[in-house]
């Protein structure tokens, strides 16, 4: 610690250079920290500790509705504590480009997800008008909705009975998700699956896919295999997944974000390595009389080594942390920015504890040269500029 | 120069910097051209041209023994670009397969208002109605080419890790083959009507498990062979096609999705559409088939876009000042030679000219490699997503000629900003302050 002043100032000699450096490795890390914090919320979701959910689809194709009696039936298999269930709407609202996901629900369906945060006195709203709907306060913002106003969606797929496609619902309450991971899901609209199902013209008593809560202790491999066993060899067969696993193998299917991140990310910290090692050769290069007197007055050569190693460390992570903190800031401006267009969740632990390691590893890679070529300088042959 | 007039100055030359950025993305390739020849005759045919061509010549020299400053800016500016033309390439390669798809002779019927097929019924007392509709194009026997189609999404087990994705069956009538003549048959023969047998599209024998010929798949609790092989060259090629009526027997669906058919000379669109109006029976969409699958790619492509820009101008920023940094400290160390070259009646024009066509050199270079390199790596690269129907779409990355220019003129844009400080400082330089550093 007694030797900071000393780092401190030997990093600042150049301050030009020392600034430049800094502020790409600030790019760099900034970049790293958005990239990285779409990546685990995009490849995690619904993973969240308490919340141990089941999906039930079908087994043929997501496309594939199931019926309503098998409710019932897998209230019944041991280890369930509750189910509800959901089915997809599609519809639109005045732009087929402003999608956003919306779906018709059982009556508990929102007691299953507790992590959405709805007043009570909506939630009975809710329960209360028949052609009601709750959406995600992301979505409410980004469309100027308020609780009490008609949202004229659209149908896509299912006409009412008398073929209009005009599904007019009345939004009863608006709620918040807490978790930053997942402030994407605030992007939906679900109202009553009674009210979809007596209404539309084409499905009658048919579900898209169930949500199961299971009990606490049991098993999610042997739930699974019991509510499968419910529909085995019917027209109807079930794959009961854990909401976690329904959502990765859906987030696959959209692309391998992790890989593509991943070779960005290569790229911009190769060119990170070349750039601040150049920069830190070049530091040691012009200091090496300076690095010689302090040998002469009495530094070990290990010392020097440390030295250098420690102002090569505190470039990257001075800079590297400053990056990963403007990442923080910027992620939710974006969001806000867009008005909830796009939802950007803020830089995640697990991108700060792979971002600080990478901070260590660069700064040491990127120091080591530097700092063995300043441990073995000979004195006289330094001093004497040879 | 006194600090605040300098400053002044410095604010003054980023505004014109960023003007001129501007102007340089909006540049088309004649306008490039004519600033590149406008370059190179002021470089060759005036004196103060002659003179940077000179100064730069002795920059460029002494390159080699600045190497590790210059292959910051060359890797730096490879990176971006590489990275650039390689997202770009995605997004190119998505659309493409798209805009391929479908002809101008022939058209799609949906249900009214629905987006795309997964959306659209279309019953079967329909039909007959259709094939009666002016626009539509007959065969020799006076019957209409019209297939009538129905989509079905089934789950099947990836290559790549054997999970379940979202693959695409489409049922079809016989005109189908006639109705899409880029279709064509590389391996074993076409299904039966009345069979359950499949083709599958190349795209999708190389996305899913179980597509080879000759192998049996379990669908809808029948089994199904796999009889022959396809290759369109679009997105056809990520489906698997069967009979109509059979495939809709096994999901017992009565209704179908959407009809496609063969148009009727050059205004047969227009007719078909006018007759389909008139007809309060039918409450249906016509759309060109190129159309439709255009339309199916605006979204993505553009988000591929402008997520490949914004991720391209971060790193392009961060690159800039790497640049800035190799240049200044290139500038620092050569500033006796500079120093002279000013004594012995270099103007600043020529000095600013000779550091910025340096780096301009560079990050040529840089760009160049960049590009290169996205070429060797990405093109023709096959990937998926979820396409418009809920299914999986097989796409080939698709480095163009215009990508990669386009990848060359950001590489050019980084060396510009880059080179610009570190120049306008040298030809600032205090000649006697220059002369006496060591």
């Amino acid at each position: 610690m007694k030797y900071l002043p000393l780092i401190w100032g030997s990093l600042f000699r150049s301050k030009t250079r020392t600034l430049l450096t800094m502020l790409s490795v600030v790019t760099a890390f900034l970049l790293f920290g958005m990239l990285d914090s779409v990546r685990v919320a995009f490849n995690s979701g619904g993973n969240v500790t308490g919340a141990n959910r089941m999906v039930v689809a079908s087994r043929l194709s997501i496309t594939q509705m199931l019926p309503y009696s098998l409710d019932s039936q897998i209230r019944q298999v041991p280890g369930v504590k509750a189910s509800a269930f959901a089915a997809w709407f599609g519809g639109i609202y005045r732009d087929p480009k402003n999608f956003f996901p919306n779906f018709s629900v059982s009556d508990n369906y929102l007691d299953l997800y507790p992590e959405y945060v709805l007043s009570a006195a909506e939630r009975k709203a809710f329960a209360a008008e028949r052609s009601g709907a709750v959406v995600g306060a992301a979505l409410a913002t980004r469309n100027h909705w308020k609780v009490g106003d008609v949202i004229p969606l659209q149908a896509t797929i299912f006409p009412k009975k008398d073929g209009s496609n005009a599904w007019p619902l009345k939004l009863s309450g608006i709620f918040h998700v807490r978790d930053s991971k997942r402030q994407g899901e605030e992007n939906q609209l679900v109202f009553h699956w009674s009210y979809f199902d007596e209404s539309n013209q084409f499905v009658n008593g048919r579900v898209g896919w169930y949500i199961v809560e299971m009990a606490p202790g049991a098993r999610a491999d042997g739930v699974a295999k019991a509510i499968d066993a419910l529909s085995a060899n019917s027209d109807h067969e079930t794959k009961t997944q854990t909401e976690q696993a329904f959502q990765q193998s859906f987030a696959k299917q959209i692309g391998d974000i992790g890989l593509i991140v991943t070779a960005i990310m290569a790229a911009v910290f190769f060119t990170l390595l070349l750039l601040t090692g150049n920069t830190m050769a070049q530091a040691v290069r012009e200091r090496i009389p300076e690095l010689a007197v302090l040998k002469t007055v009495g530094f070990r050569n290990r010392t020097v080594l440390w030295l250098v190693l420690a102002e090569s460390m505190l470039l990257v992570m001075l800079s590297g942390l400053i990056g990963l903190g403007l990442a923080a800031v910027l992620m939710p401006g974006v969001s806000a920015a867009s008005n909830g267009l796009v939802q950007l969740p803020t830089v995640l632990p697990e991108t700060w504890g792979i971002g600080l390691l990478l901070m260590v590893v660069i700064g040491l890679v990127v120091g080591l040269l530097p700092a063995l070529r300043g441990m073995r300088l000979n004195i006289v042959d330094a001093l004497a500029g040879r | 120069m006194k600090p605040r007039r300098r400053w002044l100055s410095n604010l003054i030359t980023t505004l014109l910097l960023v003007l001129l950025l501007v102007a340089w993305v909006l540049l088309p390739w004649y306008g490039v051209l004519a600033v590149a020849i406008a370059a190179v005759v002021w470089l060759l045919a005036t004196r103060s041209g002659r003179l940077a061509l000179a100064a730069a010549r002795i920059g460029v020299a002494s390159l080699p023994q600045r190497w590790g400053a210059s292959s910051v800016i060359v890797i730096g500016i490879a990176g971006v670009v590489g990275v650039l033309v390689a997202m770009l390439a995605m997004g190119e390669g998505f659309a493409h397969t798209l805009n391929q798809t479908g002809s101008n002779d022939s058209a799609i019927i949906l249900r009214g208002g629905s987006q795309a097929e997964t959306n659209s019924v279309i019953t079967r007392d329909q039909l007959p109605l259709l094939s009666a509709l002016p626009g539509i194009a007959r065969d020799a026997e006076g019957h209409p080419e019209l297939s009538a189609e129905l989509s079905q999404v089934v789950n099947l087990p990836s290559r790549a890790d054997g999970t379940d994705a979202n693959a695409q069956i489409r049922g079809v009538s016989d005109a189908a083959w006639k109705i899409r003549p880029g279709l064509r048959i590389v391996q074993g023969r076409r299904f039966d009507t009345g069979k359950r047998e499949l083709v599958v599209g190349d795209g999708a024998q190389q996305q899913f498990r179980g597509l080879e010929l000759g192998k049996v798949l379990r669908l809808a609790n029948q089994e199904w062979t796999v009889v022959g092989v396809f290759h369109s060259g679009d997105a056809h090629d990520s489906e698997l096609w069967a009979d109509a009526d059979t495939l809709s027997n096994a999901y017992d669906r009565q209704a179908l999705q959407s009809v496609t058919v063969k148009l009727d000379g050059k205004n047969g669109l227009a007719q078909l559409k006018a007759a389909l109006a008139a007809d309060p029976r039918l409450k249906l969409d016509v759309l060109g088939t190129r159309d439709y699958y255009a339309k199916q790619s605006e979204g993505l492509t553009k988000v591929i876009n402008i997520l490949g820009k914004v991720i391209g101008t971060i790193m392009a920023i961060g690159a800039v000042f790497g640049a800035l940094n190799s240049m200044y400290a290139a500038v620092a160390g050569r500033a006796r030679e500079i120093g002279t070259l000013r004594a012995i009646g270099f103007r600043g024009g020529p000095v600013v000219a000779a550091v910025l066509l340096e780096t301009m050199l560079l990050a040529l270079l840089g760009g160049l490699l960049g590009a290169f390199l996205a070429w060797l790596v990405f093109n023709g690269h096959t990937v998926s997503t979820l396409g418009a129907n809920f299914s999986q779409v097989v796409f080939q990355f698709r480095v163009s000629p215009q990508l990669l220019w386009t990848g060359l003129k950001w590489a050019l844009a980084i060396g510009l900003v880059g080179g610009l400080f570190p120049a306008l400082k040298a030809a600032r330089l205090p000649v006697t302050e220059a002369l006496r550093s060591v």
